[in-house]
């Protein structure tokens, strides 16, 4: 399997700060890889680096064999992400703001795409609508057309279902497992949601301090730790001093 | 550069202005009350001094052209906090856009922003006051470029301090131009301000624009001069202001700036 993300050895150091602690992972082709860690273990600086958001200090990050810091706008082309913590513009409808970014990724064929992702993620009857008047779920499933907009090879998720009930946690869950399988993508998954990343991630990595800590298959590392959950393994390591590598 | 791309974000900005009704009465508001407003003031002056005798659209016209460049600036400040505002930041540079790419559709963008507001006051001030900014002639093109450019500057330089330093900066925007404006000489002759605010004075285009119109106005004669230095000091300031836009781009890739912007 090809890998699509590869991450060589990056620190990112703000002033004296190091957030991120020459870390090193490879996401392949049609892989979910998780990226667990306690608040301030670098997960979000990690993704940052990734979207070229963030200049790491030193170290490579590669997506599709392509140096992100040679190819910054080919490599985004191929890329893209949700958070909770970003929105679309909330006075547009739905469908303006699907449009807009068709454009600004240079889709073709914008109608036909936006048809596509309006069936997939059942968003037809909300093109009309304001962005800013949608429920958590509904902003939460045009975000996710929004990121699918340029049929990204990568996609960078952080947290995709906070603050979403059971149902549509279930449903952006389905969906993603079988967009995966579908388009054979590469997807980070940045989550604290333990049974979600159980649930979707082939191995994963636990962050502490900026640092991997520990990397695995969920049950791999379940069945390490004496553990009867990933809940459990990831309290075991974000409370613990030593090292688990 | 890709046209498919700045028409994309010029988009975002068309869609958000034609939605909102309030949004476009904000724009052809100001600039009319402020006209109207300088339109008495100017008609006033013009009967009871000695300076502006037959030139009774001085003040008035002045005052079109530093709204043109109030708006332009604080239009393409506004199309920046808009994403702020609007947490949409990140996704926007996200997306392959260059630099240049999203400075081109803003600043295309804040043109259109501006003269929704300034075709309407334009328009008042001939059945209002008889004066027509026409008057000006072919100079009136150099002059609106010059205040154009300079606005784009003063609207790229605040953007740059908004990337490098985050929305904190966001109230500079809003101060840029009454900060320059007594620098600007706009309703005034450059001998009228202390002997060191016209050396500060001298190097801003404003000082030329705004004595070149005047100049044309009362004196009826062009001093390419004064349209020549603008442009100069324009060029000066607008490159400096790309160049400042990129290092703030880059310090703000550095510093984290993009990621927790709007926060």
């Amino acid at each position: 399997m090809k890998n699509l993300i590869e991450v060589k050895d990056i620190k990112k150091n703000y002033g004296k700060k190091e957030a991120v602690k020459g870390i090193s992972f490879n996401v392949q082709e049609n892989e979910i890889l998780g990226l667990l860690g306690p608040n301030g273990s670098g997960k979000t600086t990690t993704i940052g680096m990734l979207l070229g958001l963030l200049k790491p200090t030193s170290g490579q990050i590669l997506i599709n064999n392509l140096k992100l810091e040679d190819h910054r706008i080919k490599i985004l082309e191929m890329i893209n992400f949700i958070s909770p913590y970003i929105e679309l513009p909330k006075k547009l409808t739905v469908k303006q703001n699907l449009y807009v970014y068709s454009k600004l990724y240079k889709v073709q064929n914008i109608e036909e795409r936006i048809e596509y992702l309006s069936d997939k993620l059942r968003i037809r009857e909300l093109l009309d609508s304001i962005t800013g008047e949608l429920s958590s779920g509904q902003k939460n499933r045009v975000s996710l057309a929004k990121a699918l907009i340029n049929e990204p090879r990568v996609l960078l998720l952080d947290e995709p279902t906070a603050s979403l009930d059971p149902e549509v946690g279930d449903f952006v869950r389905t969906f993603l497992e079988d967009y995966k399988k579908e388009k054979k993508i590469s997807i980070l998954l940045a989550s604290h949601n333990m049974s979600e990343v159980t649930r979707l991630c082939k191995s994963v990595l636990m962050m502490k301090n900026g640092e991997i800590i520990d990397k695995g298959k969920p049950d791999d590392l379940i069945a390490k730790h004496g553990r009867s959950n990933l809940e459990e393994v990831f309290l075991k390591l974000s409370r613990s001093k030593g090292e688990f590598n | 550069m890709s046209l498919t791309r700045i028409y994309g974000l010029f988009l975002r900005h068309f869609y958000l202005i034609t939605r909102s009704f309030p949004r476009i009465l904000d724009l052809v508001y100001w600039p009319t009350i402020q006209i109207t407003l300088w339109g008495f003031i100017s008609n006033f002056f013009a009967t009871h001094t000695t300076y502006y005798n037959n030139a009774v659209g001085v003040i008035l016209t002045c005052a079109i052209l530093y709204d043109f460049l109030f708006r332009t600036s604080i239009g393409f400040n506004m199309l920046f906090l808009e994403e702020i505002w609007s947490r949409n930041f990140t996704n926007l540079f996200i997306a392959p856009m260059r630099i240049g790419e999203i400075l081109t559709s803003l600043v295309i963008t804040a043109l259109i922003r501006s003269l929704i507001g300034l075709v309407p006051a334009i328009l008042l001030t001939s059945p209002l006051f008889g004066i027509s900014i026409l008057d000006l002639g072919i100079y009136l093109f150099f002059l609106f470029l010059s205040l154009y450019i300079f606005g784009i500057t003063l609207g790229i330089l605040v953007s740059s301090g908004l990337l490098r330093f985050g929305p904190s900066f966001e109230n500079i925007a809003w101060s840029t131009m009454f900060l320059l404006a007594p620098f600007g000489c706009i309703y005034y002759p450059i001998e009228t301000l202390p002997e060191i605010f016209q050396k500060i004075a001298y190097v801003l285009p404003l000082v030329y624009i705004f004595e070149e119109a005047r100049n044309i106005l009362i004196n009826q004669t062009v001093n390419i001069e004064n349209v020549y230095y603008a442009f100069i000091w324009n060029a000066f300031y607008f490159t400096l202001s790309i160049i400042l836009f990129y290092y703030s781009f880059n310090a703000a890739k550095n510093k984290g700036t993009l990621i927790n912007m709007g926060e």
